[in-house]
C-alpha cells in the first residue's frame, strides 16, 4: 500500500538520485523481526544509511477516541494494551493520574504492592527487550535465558491477579487484590534466582565479539540532542543525564526508597550494559521494602 | 517567573495558576511562539514534553492548543495553553525544540490544525487522504472515511 505522500516523497529524492550513489529502499511494514509494525523509508549509499524516514499508525487503535466514550473506571483495563509487556507500569501511570484529578490518594500499603508489581515487570519489559534485541542483531542464546527468567516474574503476575500479561492489576484508588499468601517468599526467591542471571546475560553479550562490533560506537545520541528531540528514560541515562523521574518527580512510594541511578556514555552498546545494570539496580527496591516489615 | 513573564508580555498572560499542583497559563494566541521562546531561553524549559489540543465545539474559538514543557535545569513543569479557531494555523515550535516535529504532526492529524512554519506537515497516524479529524468531537466513535477503505482495502466497511 502506497500512498500519495510517500511516492512524492520518493519522487523528491529522484532528483538527486541520478547523481549520486543513493539508493531509496522500503524496509516493512512487515520486517521479519517484526515487535510492532513500522515502516521505514531508507536513503542508503552503499550500506550506508544517509537518511530515513519513518511511517508509523499502522497499530494505532484510537484510544484517546474510545476514552472519550468510557468511564475512568472503564478505561482501565485499555492501558494495558498500550504497552502489553509493561502492563503494570501503564496502570500504575494511569491510576495515578485519574487519583491525581479526582484528589484521592491510594493507602500506603498498596502503594508498596504498586511499586514491588511495577518494579517486577520493569524487569520482565527489560528482559524481553535484551532478548528479542540481541536475537534482531544475530546472537540466539539470550533470549532463550531472559524470556526462561521472565517467566518467573509472568507466575507472579498469575497468581497476583490471574493474568500473565495485560494484568489490570491495579484500580483507581489503591489494588483490587491482596497479596497471596506466599508472595513476598516467592518475590524474594525470584530476586535471588536473577540477581546471578544479569551477570549472566552481560557476560554474554558484552564478551560476545559480534555484539560488541556491531553495536559499539552505533547510533550515537548525544544528552543535548536527547533532551532536544525529547527522548527520555534508559536512552537519556545512557547518553550520559543522571535523571529519572522516580527520583525527580517521585510517585506511588518511591519517595521513600532508596536507589542509585545508573548513567552511561552515549552511544548504543552503553545502552544496553545500562539497561542490564538497571534491571540490577532495582532488584534492590522491593527487598529493600522487605527488609522494613 | 510569572511575575517576570507579565513584565514582558503584560495583559497577554491571561491567567496563571495552579490547579491540583500543576502550573499552568493560559495566554494570548498571539503570544504564541515568542513566548514559547522565552520559556526555553529563559525560563529553561528545555524538555517539549507533548503538545496537544481540546476540542470544544461551542465555543467562537473552538480549539485550546496546549503546549507541555518540562526543566531538566529547574525540575520543573508548566502547561502553556492559547485559544484557536477553526481553520486558524498555529506558529510552529519546531525551531525551538525539535520535538515538536512529530508532536505537532499528530495534533494536525488529530484535530485538523494546522502549524505554520513546520517543515513537512502530513498525517502521522492516518494515511494521507482520509477525511476527517477523529479527536474532535464532532466525529463519530465508530465514524470513517468509508470512501478510503472501499478504494483502498478493497472492503465495503471497516466495522
Amino acid at each position: 500500500m502506497t500512498d500519495r505522500t510517500s511516492q512524492l516523497e520518493l519522487e523528491q529524492h529522484e532528483k538527486t538520485f541520478l547523481d549520486s550513489n543513493e539508493l531509496i529502499i522500503n524496509m516493512g511494514p512487515q520486517h521479519p523481526a517484526t515487535h510492532g509494525v513500522l515502516r521505514v523509508i531508507l536513503k542508503l549509499d552503499g550500506e550506508k544509511v544517509l537518511g530515513t524516514e519513518c511511517v508509523i499508525g499502522y497499530l494505532h487503535r484510537g484510544v484517546e477516541k474510545i476514552a472519550e466514550h468510557r468511564t475512568y473506571t472503564m478505561f482501565n483495563p485499555y492501558v494495558d494494551r498500550m504497552d502489553y509487556v509493561a502492563a503494570v507500569s501503564n496502570g500504575l501511570g494511569y491510576c495515578e493520574a485519574v487519583e491525581k484529578l479526582l484528589n484521592v490518594e491510594a493507602p500506603p500499603r498498596a502503594k508498596y504492592i504498586r511499586v514491588i508489581l511495577t518494579e517486577l515487570n520493569r524487569l520482565a519489559s527489560h528482559m524481553l527487550w535484551l532478548g528479542t534485541h540481541a536475537l534482531d542483531i544475530g546472537a540466539i542464546t539470550p533470549l532463550f535465558y531472559t524470556f526462561r527468567d521472565r517467566e518467573e516474574v509472568l507466575k507472579i503476575f498469575e497468581k497476583y491477579c490471574g493474568a500473565r500479561l495485560t494484568t489490570h492489576a491495579f484500580r483507581i484508588g489503591g489494588c483490587v487484590y491482596e497479596t497471596y499468601e506466599g508472595f513476598e517468599r516467592e518475590v524474594k526467591k525470584f530476586i535471588d534466582f536473577v540477581t546471578p542471571k544479569i551477570d549472566e546475560y552481560e557476560e554474554l553479550l558484552t564478551t560476545n565479539r559480534i555484539w560488541v562490533e556491531r553495536t559499539k560506537n552505533v547510533g550515537r545520541i548525544s544528552a543535548k540532542e536527547c533532551i532536544a528531540l525529547g527522548v527520555t528514560g534508559p536512552v537519556l541515562r545512557a547518553s550520559g543525564v543522571k535523571w529519572d523521574l522516580r527520583k525527580a518527580q517521585p510517585y506511588a512510594a518511591y519517595s521513600e526508597l532508596d536507589f542509585d541511578i545508573s548513567c552511561a556514555c552515549g552511544k548504543c552498546g552503553s545502552r544496553c550494559e545500562l539497561s542490564s545494570k538497571r534491571s540490577e539496580r532495582f532488584l534492590t527496591v522491593p527487598s529493600w521494602r522487605r527488609s522494613q516489615r | 517567573m510569572v511575575s517576570r513573564l507579565k513584565g514582558r508580555h503584560g495583559s497577554g498572560i491571561r491567567e496563571a495558576n495552579t490547579y491540583l499542583g500543576q502550573k499552568y497559563i493560559v495566554v494570548d494566541s498571539s503570544l504564541i511562539p515568542e513566548l514559547l521562546q522565552v520559556l526555553r531561553d529563559q525560563e529553561l524549559f528545555d524538555y517539549c514534553v507533548d503538545i496537544t489540543a481540546v476540542h470544544y465545539p461551542d465555543r467562537e474559538k473552538q480549539f485550546d492548543v496546549v503546549w507541555i514543557l518540562y526543566s531538566f535545569t529547574n525540575n520543573e513543569r508548566i502547561r502553556v495553553k492559547a485559544m484557536f479557531a477553526d481553520g486558524e494555523s498555529v506558529p510552529s515550535a519546531v525551531p525551538i525544540w525539535p520535538a515538536a516535529n512529530w508532536l505537532e504532526r499528530e495534533v494536525y492529524d488529530m484535530f485538523g490544525i494546522r502549524f505554520e512554519g513546520h517543515p513537512d506537515l502530513k498525517r502521522i497516524l492516518l494515511p494521507e487522504g482520509w477525511k476527517g479529524h477523529p479527536l474532535r468531537k464532532d466525529y463519530g466513535i465508530i465514524q470513517q472515511d468509508q470512501e478510503w477503505v472501499q478504494i483502498n482495502l478493497g472492503i465495503e466497511s471497516g466495522q
